[in-house]
């Protein structure tokens, strides 16, 4: 494993690629079930590269919906997706899943496989990728140690407590270096202290040039960083720059 | 449509290290409850991406043992069939009888002579023998009963007659002879009895055949709804898959090992369960066999006894039925993620 704590930080640029296009563009999007009344309309908003926002309304406003149309696990009934550049609205399942690969998500309720161990789940993301265990064995112990759960790594996730859930949800979702990490109520589960914490650790993942979308209705979270917001409200979206 | 490169190594790996150098201090709290860090061996194997043991699991290796124990007994029994009726077949074809009545104002005993002379003149007839009267009204008692005194009624005559193996006799010219010189005589070659016993185990064949096929369907069919059972089952899994960037073949293929592998251990279970059955049988027919009832069991479908083809079939038939439950989850599998796919 090279020793990246050995390199000068000013030698190579940050993200150089990533000096063009949205990561994420919606323009004029819309979303209904069958027959039934938009639950989302006139979406229009973008992500840029290293950008941090919050995705914020009240619950059921559609905030975990829109985080599944940027997932694509969803489809929008109309207006046009571009993800990386690309409109995705034909893309085949196997063209969605390259763009997946370069988003991270994590769930508020975490979504670990329980009959994996901690660190096949955070491995997860680089097994279906077709890579041999060897390649990324030392990758994943990094990141589990970084993470706080070096010591955890060999037990399912029905033993772990909820904030080392939590932590394991994140390395999972950074595992595969993302363009763009994705958190659906990510300090839904824990306690304040450990949500401040994880809010940092998303600071500092923007920093070192993540983008970071985090879907929240929790006020005093935001109120902890001026960061970007987007609200969502009686299915519009307004952006607060 | 443009698309993004991916970053080269260089660039990941000072990603990586700048990422390190700038959440140290925050990881240095996140960190608080780690103790020492485990290495993992690096022989350990990972484990399957789909549980390997659940409950539909079980009760589908179950179903595939029981259905592949079923269809290897009735592919055991077909072979038992049509073995028992060549060896019929063999057996009526190689010989004849006639039958000579009593007739008045003839010698019954002078036209039997006459006509095992007859029989005796072709040459490939290697045998001929004359059931003497005893042996006559001993076939009679399955209908008469015993304890009869037969001697007043008209009771044929028979005479066996032998075939060389491989040669076909000039019936056409015994049968003339016979009319010539013991009008009363009946050449009998056993061509009716011969092609009614063909039929009969004809349909017996395609009846368990039949049956085959019915069981292999009823397998597919069960390994589909499995299939489908077990996906529900995962639902989670398959979502989580989809979000970490698995494509369709992936999530197919972990489908397709999983039941391929339950399919190999119900498969070889069912099919040891029915090799053991006949095994068992061969075993105890064999020592009960003296009962009249199984005697007659044995005249009509042979010994219990199945050749190495039969078991061959039986082990056939249950890898037969893992591949089946392998392709079955396979296609159910792409049908159910098209489905989901389509539901978005």
């Amino acid at each position: 494993m090279a020793n990246f704590a050995e390199r000068d930080e000013g030698t190579l640029p940050l993200w150089p690629e990533l000096a063009e296009p949205d990561l994420v563009r919606f323009e004029n999007v819309g979303l209904r079930y069958g027959i039934g009344p938009e639950i989302l309309r006139d979406i229009d908003f973008a992500i840029p590269p290293q950008s941090f926002q919050f995705l914020t309304g009240p619950s059921g406003a559609g905030k975990t919906t829109l985080l599944k149309l940027v997932m694509q696990t969803l489809k929008p009934t109309r207006g046009r997706v571009t993800l990386f550049g690309e409109n995705v609205s034909q893309h085949s399942q196997a063209e969605l899943a390259r763009l997946r690969r370069k988003i991270g998500i994590v769930f508020q309720d975490f979504r670990l496989l329980d009959h994996l161990t901690t660190y096949e789940n955070v491995a997860l993301p680089l097994l279906v990728q077709g890579r041999d265990e060897a390649s990324y064995r030392a990758e994943v112990i990094e990141l589990l140690r970084w993470v706080g759960l070096g010591d955890r790594m060999h037990v399912p996730p029905v033993i772990l407590s909820g904030g080392e859930k939590q932590r394991a949800a994140i390395a999972r979702a950074l595992i595969a270096q993302p363009a763009l990490l994705l958190a659906d109520e990510p300090t839904g589960n824990v306690d304040p202290g450990l949500a401040r914490r994880l809010l940092r650790l998303f600071i500092e993942l923007n920093k070192s040039g993540t983008a970071v979308v985090i879907a929240t209705h929790d006020l005093a979270l935001m109120d902890m960083i001026d960061a970007r917001r987007l609200v969502l409200a009686e299915g519009q979206l307004h952006v607060y720059d | 449509m443009s698309t993004t490169e991916p970053p080269s190594a260089p660039t990941l790996a000072a990603r990586l290290g700048t990422l390190r150098a700038r959440l140290a201090p925050t990881l240095k709290s996140v960190q608080s409850l780690a103790l020492k860090p485990l290495l993992i061996p690096r022989d350990r194997v990972l484990a399957p991406v789909l549980p390997a043991k659940s409950r539909s699991g079980a009760a589908l290796m179950l179903v595939i043992a029981i259905m592949t124990f079923l269809a290897g007994l009735t592919a055991g029994a077909v072979h038992l069939v049509a073995d028992a009726s060549r060896d019929w077949s063999r057996a009526i074809a190689r010989e004849m009888t006639i039958q000579v009545r009593p007739s008045p104002g003839r010698n019954l005993e002078a036209d039997v002579a006459a006509a095992a002379d007859l029989a005796r003149r072709q040459r490939v007839i290697e045998d001929v023998r004359v059931m003497d009267r005893r042996e006559g009204d001993k076939l009679l008692e399955p209908w008469l009963g015993t304890g009869l005194d037969l001697g007043d009624l008209p009771v044929p005559r028979l005479i066996v007659l032998r075939l060389a193996g491989g040669a076909a006799p000039d019936l056409a010219g015994l049968r003339t002879a016979l009319a010539e010189r013991v009008p009363n005589a009946l050449l009998d070659d056993h061509k009716l009895w011969l092609s009614r016993l063909k039929a009969m185990a004809d349909t017996l064949v395609g009846i368990g055949l039949m049956i085959l096929t019915l069981v292999l369907m009823a397998t597919a069919l069960a390994v589909a709804f499995a299939t489908r059972g077990a996906m529900a089952g995962t639902a989670q899994i398959i979502d989580v898959l989809h979000l970490v960037g698995a494509e369709d073949s992936y999530i197919a293929r972990q489908f397709q090992g999983h039941f391929l592998r339950l399919g190999l251990k119900g498969g070889a279970a069912g099919a040891v369960a029915a090799s053991v059955f006949f095994v068992l049988g061969g075993l105890v027919f064999g020592r009960v066999s003296q009962v009249s009832a199984l005697e007659q069991v044995e005249a009509l479908f042979g010994r219990f006894s199945l050749p190495v083809s039969g078991y061959l079939s039986v082990l056939v038939i249950g890898v037969l039925v893992a591949v089946v439950t392998g392709i079955v989850s396979r296609v159910t599998v792409y049908r159910t993620l098209r489905g989901m796919e389509q539901a978005q």
